[in-house]
């Protein structure tokens, strides 16, 4: 019965997505115009209907109702609860109900607060969030039922990879998704404003709590999916340019460029045109991420779900919506009224900065990942593009971005005087040769990009702090203090990374019961295997007693597990944090006459990685909350006057 | 220029529909066919057994196969490689991350085609030779020169493929 009511709702969703795309069409002639009333009602339900289809599949996996296909394929009776949950989106249909689950509440949420745009921008906007949904949930119905029933039920159920059965898994795709899909807001927003030719800083005011907040969430997700690969995957690594990967950074560069342009239209009023043109970008970078992830035409370790006939039906939705938007582009953007003008050394000068550079490492990153599909479409070889090639090529561009950073927040608007700027320049260019000389004397010769990533995360930081000099701190108004923590988070970030890759310490030890290991600045004595076994799992265990050299001794467990459900087999890496950096050990396999292979890392600083991106998030936070504080403190005003 | 983007995204959508369209072939071939193998040296994997360098390859049509007893597949392969072996082929083994006790015990098990078998503990050889998986097979004309390579198990319906190769090379 659950099903049949999720499966229900899920077409009373798409019939009134389909309402609402003929409505807000029709509020557009002369005989429809009093549809336009109920465009926004029709929005809210049809979300409504939406998230309740998605709360019935997440009922069925919590009850295991192996009856279900969806459930028996992917879930199993020992599994633990909080990964029965979390198996809702762990799958194909699952998640893409999840991503229209939430697309329907944006445009509901969108549709009870907007207040900004004008009232048929409004219509038209919600009219452009009513077919995206459309073509969803006609995906689903039509492609990706998650509701089909499995006659006779299964007994037990085939499980979930294992490697997902984590913590961060249960958080991570959701929270990815909802970064995804609050910038279709952003999209729908523009594509709206090209319909009824409205391009002005009312766009933009409308558009940036939702990319704010998608930006937030993006920022998260990535960064939490980071620290999973890190620990889940026992490489070592915290970035490993996976075609996944990529898919989750795309968007966030395009919908960071998007931002800093959105203020620049929302202060000044210019760079129409490129605003339209970001979130349009920053959305069909979203869903081309999805697409990719889901289409499996991609191998990478994220490999899901190969299905070329699902993947047709997504690639024909993505002609349609991004080929539209790109083509209503092309026709109206020539009507766009020319903006402010600023001359090149200004705030928008070095936004614009930003927002080229920024762009500019999304099409490398782009480049990157479809290369080797672009090789083999070709017919000419197989080839994969690695971490060497977007290294070397986002790097410059990166540590070009960050010297942009340090010196836009510290530029006024429309004109300024370069020398002024210089001379506002000399601490953060000071305090950057002082780190680059103290590490070099220090740790000798450490490479050219960990040396100039630290020194110009030095110059960043001072540079982000920089625009309180002088204020009132209590006076500030919280954006502003949202804009440098953010940008003192980046800094914060890329230390995190010079120093990992700069200093990281690596021992492969075939070790014996007993013997002492040393790797940096700690001894790790191997004590000896012990077997356990978890809810759904079997594990060989090693125990390790690890301290720094005279320093407080503690334990270390890291495990090779068995699954049985599928058979699988995973390393858990056991973490021992110590003054911001990582002690990283890994159980290997095992060597003849009673060795274990143990790798240990000693990785200094580490955690700074994902410290910043969490200070880059609440920064994002803080600018939230200044610009719904400062909105309500208006109209309050208003109210008494 | 205001329709670039447009442009892009249709050139982008055409790549990924050939994509998608064309099911990707997985298997990885080496790019050392039709070049000379490369130099190897590689220590007796077992005893009672010499090991296998270049040299050992030239002056006849030989056969190497990529193999490992802790590989499921090999053993499917066992019978097909005794096969070869009484048509007349001449086959030499690499053992890949093997133990010697293990590769002994392997061969005792499922019979022992090989004239030379060399020990590759670290995949070096491996690597020098393209390979991307076990078991592996190629065809080393008597020239020393690499002509054809076999991507997983010689199953009973690889036979006439593997013996055509093999007679090409002569």
């Amino acid at each position: 019965m659950i099903a049949e009511v999720g499966h229900a709702a899920l077409w009373v969703a798409a019939a009134l997505a389909l309402a609402q795309l003929i409505f807000a069409a029709a509020a557009f002639t002369m005989r429809g115009a009093a549809l336009a009333d109920a465009v926004r009602p029709v929005a809210i339900v049809q979300g409504l209907a939406a998230v309740c289809a998605f709360a019935m599949l997440a009922w069925l996996f919590s009850r295991t109702d192996l009856s279900v296909l969806l459930v028996a394929l992917n879930s199993h009776v020992d599994k633990p609860w909080l990964y029965k949950i979390a198996g809702t989106w762990g799958n194909h249909e699952g998640s893409m109900l999840l991503w229209v689950a939430v697309l329907g509440a944006a445009g509901a949420a969108y549709a009870l607060l907007e207040r900004q745009l004008a009232a048929r921008t409004t219509i038209a906007t919600l009219g452009a969030q009513a077919a995206i949904a459309l073509g969803f949930y006609a995906f689903l119905l039509i492609a990706s039922n998650p509701f089909t029933r499995l006659n006779p039920p299964a007994a037990t159920g085939l499980g979930l990879n294992p490697i997902l059965q984590d913590p961060g898994l249960a958080f991570h795709p959701p929270t990815l998704y909802l970064g995804y899909v609050g910038l279709s807001i952003a999209f729908s927003i523009a594509v709206g404003a090209l319909v009824t030719r409205d391009v002005g800083p009312d766009l933009a005011k409308a558009m940036r709590p939702w990319v704010l907040g998608a930006w937030v969430l993006l920022t998260l997700g990535i960064t939490a999916g980071s620290y999973w690969a890190y620990y889940e995957l026992g490489w070592g690594g915290w970035w490993f340019w996976d075609p996944v990967e990529n898919a989750s950074l795309m968007p966030w560069l395009a919908a960071t460029a998007l931002l800093h342009s959105i203020s620049v239209l929302a202060a000044r009023g210019a760079l129409r045109a490129w605003t339209v043109m970001l979130a349009v970008l920053a959305f069909s970078m979203s869903m081309v991420g999805t697409f990719l992830v889901r289409s499996g035409i991609l191998t990478s370790v994220h490999a899901f779900a190969v299905d070329p006939a699902r993947g047709s039906f997504i690639l024909a939705l993505l002609v349609i919506y991004i080929g539209g938007a790109l083509a209503l582009f092309g026709w109206r953007v020539g009507t766009v009224r020319q903006g402010a003008t600023f001359t090149a050394w200004s705030r928008e000068g070095s936004l614009v900065l930003n927002n080229l550079l920024l762009t500019a490492i999304l099409g490398i990153v782009l480049v990157g990942t479809l290369y080797p599909l672009a090789i083999e479409a070709l017919g000419l070889e197989r080839v994969s593009v690695g971490p060497p090639y977007f290294n070397a090529a986002t790097a410059p561009l990166a540590l070009a971005l960050m010297v942009a950073m340090v010196a836009g927040p510290l530029i006024r608007w429309r004109r300024d005087d370069w020398r002024e700027t210089l001379a506002k320049l000399r601490l953060p260019a000071g305090l950057a040769v002082l780190v680059a000389a103290v590490v070099w004397i220090a740790a000798g010769w450490i490479g050219l990009l960990p040396l100039l990533g630290l020194a110009i995360a030095a110059a960043v930081a001072a540079g982000s702090v920089a625009p309180l000099w002088g204020r009132n701190l209590r006076r500030t108004p919280l954006f502003t203090w949202g804009m440098v923590v953010s940008h003192l988070g980046v800094a914060v970030s890329v230390a995190g990374m010079a120093s990992e890759s700069a200093f990281t310490q690596e021992v492969l030890v075939a070790a014996r019961a007993g013997e002492v290991h040393e790797v940096g600045p700690f001894r790790v004595r191997f004590v000896g295997i012990e077997p356990i076994s978890g809810p759904n799992f079997t594990a060989l265990q090693a125990v390790l007693y690890a301290g720094r050299r005279g320093g407080a001794v503690h334990e270390l467990k890291p495990q090779a597990r068995s699954f049985w459900n599928p058979p699988t087999e995973t390393r858990e890496a056991a973490l021992l944090t110590s003054g911001g950096g990582q002690l990283y050990a890994v159980l290997g396999r095992q060597e003849s006459r009673g060795r274990w292979q143990l790798r240990l890392w000693w990785k200094p600083w580490v955690t700074l990685i994902w410290g910043g991106g969490a200070l880059i998030a609440a920064g994002a936070a803080l600018s939230i909350l200044g610009r719904v504080t400062r909105r309500r403190r208006r109209a309050d005003r208003t109210a008494y006057a | 220029m205001l329709w670039a983007p447009l442009a892009g995204f249709v050139l982008l959508a055409v790549l990924v529909a050939v994509g998608l369209l064309r099911p990707a072939d997985r298997t990885v071939l080496s790019r050392m066919v039709g070049r000379p193998v490369p130099a190897l040296v590689l220590a007796p994997a077992v005893a009672g057994k010499p090991g296998l360098s270049t040299a050992d390859l030239k002056g006849e049509v030989r056969l190497v196969n990529l193999f490992a007893s802790w590989c499921a597949p090999c053993i499917a392969e066992a019978p097909q490689l005794l096969a070869l072996k009484q048509a007349g082929v001449r086959i030499d083994g690499i053992a890949l991350r093997d133990a010697r006790a293990d590769v002994t015990r392997f061969l005792a098990d499922h019979g022992d085609p090989f004239d030379h078998i060399g020990d590759d503990p670290r995949s070096t050889a491996q690597l020098a030779l393209g390979s991307s998986g076990v078991p592996e097979s190629f065809v080393v004309d008597a020239a020393g020169v690499i002509r054809h390579q076999h991507v997983g198990p010689i199953m009973p319906q690889d036979m006439d493929a593997i013996l055509a190769a093999i007679e090409d090379a002569r």
